[in-house]
C-alpha cells in the first residue's frame, strides 16, 4: 500500500437500525500510519462505525473504503488486511494464552513456520510470558486486553480496528496499551481506535469527536483546543460549588459553566475583560472566587462545548 | 477451503468439548445410559402374564384347562377367585390382566358332547397388549379343545385321525422373538441424534452468547471453514458413540451383528452428517443457546423416537403419519441398523435408504452454510 494514499476514506456513512439512526453521514479520512482516534460518549455510533468498515454491519447509505476496498461490497478482502479489537471481551476464556493465539494464527493463515515466532513475540508484547499456558478466563483485565490485541495482530495487518480497548482497565496497563499502539504506528500502522476517556485521546495523532452519530468536530488535539471552541476559557474556583455554578450558568456573557472536578470551567467571549466583571458578580451573589484565571481548553472542555452547543440547537 | 483454518478451528473445538465437563459427560454416558435404560428397562414380549382364575365348577376337567394357563410361558395364575365380584376387583384393580372364568356345567356339557364357553375378561386399556392376550388366550383354550376333540374320536375308535392343518412357523432374523434384539440397534439412532444435534445445537450460540463470534467473524475464516471445522469433532466423537454402541449392543446384550461394518460406518456417517447440519442450522438460526437446545431435542429426538420405527412399527400408523415419516431421516437410519444387526442385509439392498441419508445430509448442511452471515444482526 503506498503510504502517501488514505487508509480509510468514508464518505457520507449511514447506519440505522429501524427508525433510530446510529451513524448519521459521517465522512473522514484516515492516512497511512496515522493513529486516528475516535471520541464519543457511549452511544455515539463508534462502535457501530468501526463495524461496518470492519464488514460486520452494512451501511445503510453512503460508501467506504478500508485499504482501497469497499466495506460493503469486498468485506473478505478487507478481512484480510485489519485486525480488530472488538469493545467486549471476545476471546475464547476456555482456551489457554497461547491457544488463543495459536487459533487465530490459524485463522489468519499465518505461515506455519512463522507461528511459533508470532506467538512468543505476541506473548512478550502483552507481558504473558510464563503465563501463556494460564486459562485466558483467570487472566486479570489488563492481560486479557493486551492478549487480545495480540491476537488482532498476529498476522501483522497494515491497518488495525480497536474499539474501547482499554475500557475496564487499571491507568498501568492503560499506559502499556498505549505505548504499543504507538510503536505499531512507528512502524507503519494505521490504528483506528475509539474511546471515550478524553486523556487518551491527547495520545492520537488525529481526533473525530462525535456525537449522536454526527461528526462535531475533527483535526489534531492541538488544532481542535485552538480553533473548535468558541470563546475563551475560564477556571473558577469558588465555594459552595452548586451555588456558584447556578448563580454563573445565569451570568451575563458566559456562554456556558460546567463543572470540572472541585472547579467550574466557563465559555466566555473574552476571558481577560470577562474576569473582572465575574468576580465582582459572584461578589454581588454573596459568593467570593478563591481563584479566577484564564487557562487553556482541555479536550474534555472542547467536547463538552461543543456537544452541548449541539444539544441547544 | 484453507487447511490451516479448518485445523484451527477443528482445534479449537475440540479442546473446548474436552474442557467442558458438561459436553464430555453427555457424550461419555448418553450412550451408556440409553442402552441400559432401553435394554434392561422396555420390554415389549408378553410373557407371564398375571391370571385370576374363577372356576365355578372344581371338576377334573375345569382344573385341567387352567393348569394349562398356569404352564404356558405366557401366563401365570397371580389370583384364584371364590366369587365374581373378585374377579371384577383384580381386573379393576390392575392386578390381572385376564380373568377366566368357567362356567359351573363345563365338564358336564362336555360331557353331552355340548360345546361349552370359558369366558375371558381382558383388560383392554393397552389395546395392542389386549390383542395379544386375547390371541395367547384363543391358542390355549383351542389346543385344550383339540386335544378333547381327539380323545373323543379315539374313544369312537379312530385313533389314526390326525389334525388335517397345523402352522410351522420358523422366526427369521430375530429367532427367540426377543424384543431386546429388536429395539437395541435401533438405539443407536437415539445416540446420534443427541450427540449430533443436541450438542451441535450449543456452538454457534454459544458463540453468539459469549460475544466471540464477533472477533470469529471480523477474521477471513470463511463460513464453510467454520462449519465444517465445528462439525469435524463432533463427527468423530459420534461415530466413536456408534462404536461404543455396537460394541455394548453385541457383548453385552447379545444382539447378534450380522451385517458388515462398512454399512454401518458408512450409513452411520451418512445419517450423523444429516443430525449434525441440523444441530448447526438450529444453532444459526437461534442465536441463544437454550432455544437452541430444546429447538434441536424435539426436532431430532422426538421423531427419532416416534417415527422412526425404533419401537413403533410404521406400517401400523395411519397413512398421513407414514408420509410424514418419509421426510424423518432416523426412520431410513433405524431401518438400516435393523438390517445390519439382524439381518445381514447386503448394502445393495439398503441403497435407497443410503440414499435418503445423502440427500438428506446434503440439504441441510447446505441450508446451514447459506443460513450463516458473516455479520452482526
Amino acid at each position: 500500500m503506498n503510504r502517501n494514499s488514505p487508509s480509510v476514506v468514508i464518505d457520507g456513512l449511514v447506519k440505522r437500525f429501524g427508525a433510530f439512526t446510529a451513524v448519521d453521514g459521517i465522512s473522514l479520512e484516515v492516512q497511512t500510519g496515522e493513529i486516528f482516534g475516535f471520541l464519543g460518549p457511549n452511544g455515539a455510533g463508534k462502535s457501530t462505525t468501526i463495524r461496518m468498515l470492519c464488514g460486520l454491519l452494512r451501511p445503510t447509505d453512503g460508501r467506504a473504503t478500508v485499504a482501497g476496498f469497499d466495506v460493503a461490497r469486498q468485506p473478505e478482502a478487507i478481512r484480510q488486511r485489519i485486525g480488530y479489537m472488538s469493545q467486549k471481551f471476545s476471546l475464547y476464556d476456555d482456551l489457554r494464552a497461547a491457544e488463543n493465539l495459536r487459533f487465530f494464527a490459524g485463522l489468519y493463515n499465518v505461515p506455519r513456520e512463522l507461528v511459533a515466532e508470532r506467538v512468543e513475540w505476541a506473548l512478550r508484547m502483552a507481558g504473558l510470558e510464563g503465563r501463556e499456558s494460564a486459562i485466558t478466563g483467570t487472566l486479570a483485565s489488563g492481560w486479557k486486553q493486551r492478549l487480545a490485541l495480540g491476537c488482532a495482530v498476529l498476522h501483522r495487518p497494515p491497518i488495525v480496528f480497536l474499539d474501547e480497548p482499554t475500557s475496564g482497565v487499571d491507568p498501568i496497563s492503560r499506559r502499556r496499551f498505549w505505548d504499543l499502539i504507538h510503536d505499531m504506528a512507528a512502524g507503519g500502522v494505521t490504528v483506528f481506535v475509539t474511546t471515550h476517556y478524553m486523556d487518551e485521546a491527547e495520545y492520537c495523532n488525529r481526533l473525530a469527536l462525535i456525537d449522536r452519530g454526527r461528526i462535531v468536530a475533527l483535526g489534531t488535539p492541538t488544532e481542535l483546543k485552538r480553533t473548535a471552541m468558541k470563546g475563551e476559557l475560564l477556571l473558577v474556583e469558588c465555594q459552595p460549588l452548586a451555588r456558584a455554578l447556578e448563580a454563573l450558568q445565569k451570568a451575563p456573557g458566559v456562554l456556558d459553566a460546567a463543572v470540572f472536578g472541585n472547579n467550574l470551567h466557563l465559555v466566555v467571549e473574552d476571558a481577560a475583560a470577562a474576569a473582572p466583571a465575574l468576580r465582582d458578580y459572584l461578589r454581588r451573589q454573596g459568593l467570593e472566587a478563591t481563584r479566577l484565571e484564564a487557562i487553556p481548553p482541555s479536550l474534555e472542555d472542547v467536547f463538552v462545548s461543543l456537544t452541548t452547543a449541539q444539544a441547544r440547537n | 477451503m484453507r487447511w490451516h483454518r479448518l485445523l484451527a478451528m477443528g482445534r479449537k473445538e475440540f479442546i473446548q468439548i474436552l474442557r467442558d465437563t458438561r459436553s464430555l459427560a453427555i457424550v461419555v454416558t448418553m450412550p451408556l445410559i440409553l442402552m441400559l435404560l432401553y435394554g434392561y428397562g422396555v420390554n415389549l414380549d408378553y410373557k407371564n402374564i398375571p391370571v385370576c382364575a374363577f372356576d365355578r365348577e372344581g371338576s377334573q376337567q375345569s382344573q385341567d384347562l387352567l393348569r394349562r394357563f398356569e404352564a404356558s410361558d405366557y401366563f401365570t395364575v397371580v389370583r384364584v377367585a371364590e366369587n365374581y365380584p373378585a374377579v371384577v376387583e383384580g381386573v379393576e384393580a390392575g392386578q390381572c390382566q385376564l380373568a377366566v372364568v368357567i362356567p359351573h356345567d363345563f365338564s358336564q356339557r362336555l360331557a353331552g358332547g355340548q360345546p361349552a364357553a370359558v369366558q375371558a375378561l381382558v383388560d383392554a386399556t393397552d389395546d395392542n397388549g389386549a390383542n395379544l392376550v386375547m390371541g395367547y388366550t384363543e391358542a390355549v383354550v383351542a389346543g385344550f379343545s383339540q386335544e378333547l376333540q381327539m380323545e373323543w374320536l379315539g374313544r369312537q375308535g379312530r385313533a389314526e385321525f390326525r389334525v388335517p392343518l397345523s402352522v410351522e412357523a420358523r422366526t427369521w432374523f430375530n429367532e427367540e422373538l426377543n424384543s431386546k434384539d429388536f429395539i437395541i440397534p435401533g438405539i443407536v439412532a437415539l445416540v446420534m441424534a443427541v450427540i449430533g444435534a443436541f450438542l451441535t445445537s450449543l456452538t454457534i450460540a454459544r458463540e453468539w452468547e459469549r460475544g466471540t463470534m464477533e472477533q470469529l467473524i471480523s477474521t477471513p475464516v470463511s463460513r464453510t471453514e467454520i462449519m465444517v471445522g465445528k462439525l469435524v469433532p463432533y463427527f468423530v466423537i459420534g461415530l466413536l458413540d456408534t462404536a461404543l454402541c455396537t460394541v455394548i449392543a453385541v457383548a453385552w446384550f447379545g444382539v447378534p451383528f450380522r451385517g458388515q461394518w462398512t454399512t454401518l460406518l458408512l450409513s452411520s456417517a451418512l445419517f450423523l452428517l444429516g443430525v449434525l447440519g441440523q444441530g448447526y442450522f438450529i444453532s444459526v438460526v437461534a442465536k441463544s443457546q437454550l432455544a437452541a437446545s430444546q429447538a434441536a431435542l424435539v426436532s431430532t429426538l422426538l421423531p427419532a423416537f416416534l417415527l422412526s420405527g425404533f419401537l413403533f412399527a410404521i406400517e401400523q400408523m395411519p397413512a398421513v403419519i407414514q408420509t410424514i415419516t418419509r421426510v424423518i431421516p432416523a426412520r431410513y437410519y433405524v431401518s438400516i441398523l435393523k438390517g445390519v444387526f439382524l439381518k445381514g442385509t447386503p448394502p445393495a439392498l439398503l441403497a435407497e435408504h443410503l440414499l435418503a441419508l445423502a440427500i438428506f445430509a446434503a440439504l441441510v448442511m447446505g441450508l446451514a452454510t447459506r443460513a450463516f452471515h458473516k455479520r452482526l444482526v
